[in-house]
């Protein structure tokens, strides 16, 4: 049979056959990348919610910088927080690398920007039907910003899914940070790669379904919670 | 002690508003042109004028959210940044918050910093002045226009106001609606707050007006008793302006 | 007020997420693709940990990034296979001693149609040269790992400048050894590979063992503890245990038991004073 069938045939042998060891990498990688789009989120939502308000000088190439930030090559980034907190660097005392919390703090700067380039995007089209009635009640700008975030948070839920599917997708700032120590920071994306370089590419597609399926799972939770909200709160 | 009446706060009043030859231009174009009047407590004021009078820029003058190229506004005692604020407005189209109708009204309490255990007594009495007590729980967002207009009614009477500014505030909607405004905002006006209001509907202007100051290209053309107005208008350009838009 | 129950809930869920340190004991090993990828570490780390109660988290990279990781104290131990960079570690005073733990031997694969036509040969030197004259394809893994390392020092020894010859034909790739065989298999290419990767490896498409038993062909593995004088931070005695237990009677018996498929892939040789 070729690759793909096998690969189909391996994803639902390791769904029902509920190996502890692949719920233990499942079960990680869902920790670190949702660590990270909680951070990623506390930063990067109030962040650009005030941009998108705010008037001050430089706010234009903040605004060009930011979204650039969106295109920062996961393995770069990985570099970048290995050189951080390797012994050897700034960050060593912490003795962060080739831990988890490594590739938390990783895949946040990664996905910080896109959280805050979004958000700032969602914002400010809406600033222009708040704006007026907000001023006129005397809110501050940092009011401002908070009350739009949370007025907006419909659309800001497709914001945070997709900061979370880049996260949960990337492999080189974790395999990096991480260092791909079994039972340790080994997660979904890193296996997969593993898998693939051992030469058992059934077994890599296989897990790459399930991959898949969890981040469709979660999408589409999302998306029916949201739903029903929009059509209760208009 | 706070008994609901306007204008007994204790600090001086807002009140008088002078305008000296405000102009507003953007870019070439002089939308106010060198306007100068008083307005002191009690008349309610109407602002009317053909399309592109100025209206609306001359209400957001007057209520802060645009400053002007040159000329002064001044009001008796200053607002200060960040102070609760004693002047409020209305807009042609209300702008809720997807919560709750109580909720928008408690939130525009918060800001001006009601103590928190005074604020949802003080929302839901406003709720009720503009009858909306029973849609207090329902969704701001899906209330009719005439509802929401009457939640942002109830928003700036909760804040008791010493001026009330309205740009409009029936044009969208029908003569039910429309009443129902009307019936509030010459509650509130009793109540003691200034009524500034802008309208294109004569027969408002008329009902609820006790002064009409007529703009036109940016100009205050005339200001006159409301009753006198619509008799014997003073100014060329108002006499031409009520000959075309008398419906009756 | 969101936004503090926002950061509470965020630092709440970071920590469950940071490991406890101060439970677990735990080593760092810096070692390589190929020995992680032939499962010896899945099946010898368990003994150790239950011999000793010590954790080993294997960072796998290739030979010259495992031993830049020492470099940089981020590792307690480095255990690799390529004997001069080893030394030149050592010279570096980055490692305290050097220890020889097993050797492998690397294979020379190729496709069954060997155009070079060098299948069943002893003597691999003059295999290499006959696949640089023919110019057939040759997948290499470029990446400063003992394997490239040890695929360098065979064309030098076969009397070969690569830089004068290489062209199409010598695929420089840059990838682990998994990886590197993927390419060969795709492209029928011949390369070197360690018998262990080999044995572990699946996707072999029309590759199979042209040469081997050459002893030019010998992979020796040595381990070394990362200089604790240069890095404080390095967990000398847990390391100094892992050591010990390498060339130990049970670490080297353990070593010869792991096998695939009924074969055995690495040879104790820790008392071979020359290795």
């Amino acid at each position: 049979m070729n690759t793909l069938s096998a690969a189909g045939l391996q994803a639902i042998q390791l769904i029902t056959s509920a190996d502890p060891k692949l719920f233990e990498i499942v079960v990680l990688s869902l920790k670190v990348s949702l660590t990270a789009v909680a951070i990623a989120c506390a930063i990067g939502l109030p962040l650009g919610a005030i941009i998108a308000v705010g008037r001050f000088p430089g706010r234009h190439s903040v605004i060009v910088l930011l979204n650039a930030m969106m295109g920062l090559p996961p393995v770069v980034v990985g570099l970048l927080v290995y050189l951080l907190l390797s012994r050897a660097g700034p960050l060593g005392a912490m003795g962060l690398l080739f831990t988890p919390a490594a590739m938390v703090i990783a895949q946040a700067i990664l996905i910080t920007p896109i959280i805050a380039a979004l958000s700032r995007q969602v914002v400010e089209d809406a600033w222009g039907e708040y704006r007026e009635q907000l001023r006129s009640l005397g809110e501050t700008k940092l009011g401002a910003a908070m009350t739009l975030l949370w007025d907006l948070r419909h659309s800001l839920v497709t914001i945070v899914l997709s900061g979370f599917g880049r996260a949960a997708a990337e492999v080189g700032a974790v395999m990096i940070v991480g260092g791909n120590i079994d039972g340790v920071t080994r997660v979904m994306t890193t296996t997969i790669a593993l898998e693939t370089s051992k030469g058992d590419l059934p077994l890599a597609l296989g897990l790459g379904v399930v991959l898949l399926a969890i981040v469709l799972a979660l999408n589409a939770t999302a998306y029916v919670i949201k739903e029903s909200a929009i059509r209760r709160y208009g | 002690m706070d008994d609901g009446r306007i204008g007994v706060h204790g600090p001086a009043s807002l009140l008088p508003l002078s305008l000296d030859r405000v102009v507003f231009a953007a870019g070439e174009r002089r939308i106010i042109d060198g306007v100068s009047f008083t307005l002191n407590p009690g008349l309610r004021c109407m602002i009317v004028g053909p399309n592109g009078a100025g209206k609306s820029v001359l209400l957001r003058l007057c209520h802060g959210l645009l400053r002007p190229t040159s000329g002064a506004i001044r009001w008796n005692a200053p607002e200060y940044d960040g102070a609760p604020r004693r002047q409020a407005m209305v807009f042609q189209r209300p702008v809720m918050l997807r919560r709750s109708a109580l909720s928008n009204v408690v939130y525009a309490l918060k800001i001006a910093r009601v103590p928190p255990e005074l604020r949802i007594d003080r929302a839901r009495e406003a709720l009720r002045k503009v009858g909306l007590e029973s849609l207090a729980a329902s969704p701001a967002r899906v209330l009719s226009g005439g509802e929401q207009q009457r939640l942002a009614l109830a928003r700036v009477w909760a804040l008791r106001p010493e001026v009330l500014f309205l740009d409009e505030p029936t044009a969208n909607l029908d003569p039910g609606a429309t009443h129902e405004i009307e019936r509030v905002i010459e509650a509130m006006h009793t109540a003691g707050t200034k009524i500034v209001m802008v309208t294109h509907n004569l027969g408002q202007a008329r009902r609820l007006g006790d002064e009409i100051l007529f703009l036109h290209q940016g100009c205050l053309i005339e200001r006159t008793p409301a009753a006198r107005f619509f008799r014997h208008p003073q100014s060329r350009e108002a006499a031409q302006f009520l000959e075309g838009e008398l419906p009756w | 007020m969101v936004v503090a129950r926002r950061a509470v809930l965020t630092l709440f869920v970071a920590l469950c997420v940071l490991p406890l340190h101060a439970q677990e004991r735990y080593i760092t090993v810096a070692s390589t693709t190929s020995t992680e990828q032939s499962g010896l570490f899945g099946y010898l780390l368990p003994i150790f940990e239950q011999q000793t109660g010590i954790k080993v988290r294997v960072v796998a990279v290739g030979t010259g990034q495992a031993l830049d990781i020492g470099r940089r104290g981020d590792a307690d131990v480095v255990f690799v296979h390529a004997r001069a960079a080893e030394e030149k570690f050592l010279a570096e005073g980055q490692g305290v001693k050097r220890f020889p733990v097993m050797y492998n031997d690397f294979v020379l694969i190729g496709p069954k149609n060997d155009p070079a036509k060098i299948a069943g040969g002893k003597d691999i030197l003059a295999a290499m040269s006959k696949i640089e004259a023919a110019h057939a394809p040759f997948v290499s893994r470029g990446d400063r790992s003992g394997t490239h390392m040890a695929e360098l020092e065979l064309w030098k020894s076969a009397g070969i400048d690569l830089d004068k010859v290489k062209g199409p034909w010598y695929r420089d790739t840059g990838q682990g050894m998994g990886p590197a065989l993927n390419t060969a298999a795709s492209m029928n290419a011949y390369i070197l590979a360690d018998r262990g990767t080999w044995l572990a490896f699946k996707n072999r498409g029309d590759l199979q063992i042209l040469v081997e038993g050459d002893k030019r062909l010998f992979n020796q593995y040595g381990v070394m503890l990362v200089n604790p004088d240069k890095h404080p931070n390095v967990k000398k005695e847990l390391g100094q245990q892992f050591i010990d237990w390498l060339i130990s009677p049970t670490g080297q018996k353990a070593i010869a038991g792991y096998k695939i498929n009924g074969e055995q892939l690495f040879y104790p040789n820790a008392n071979d004073a020359s290795a």
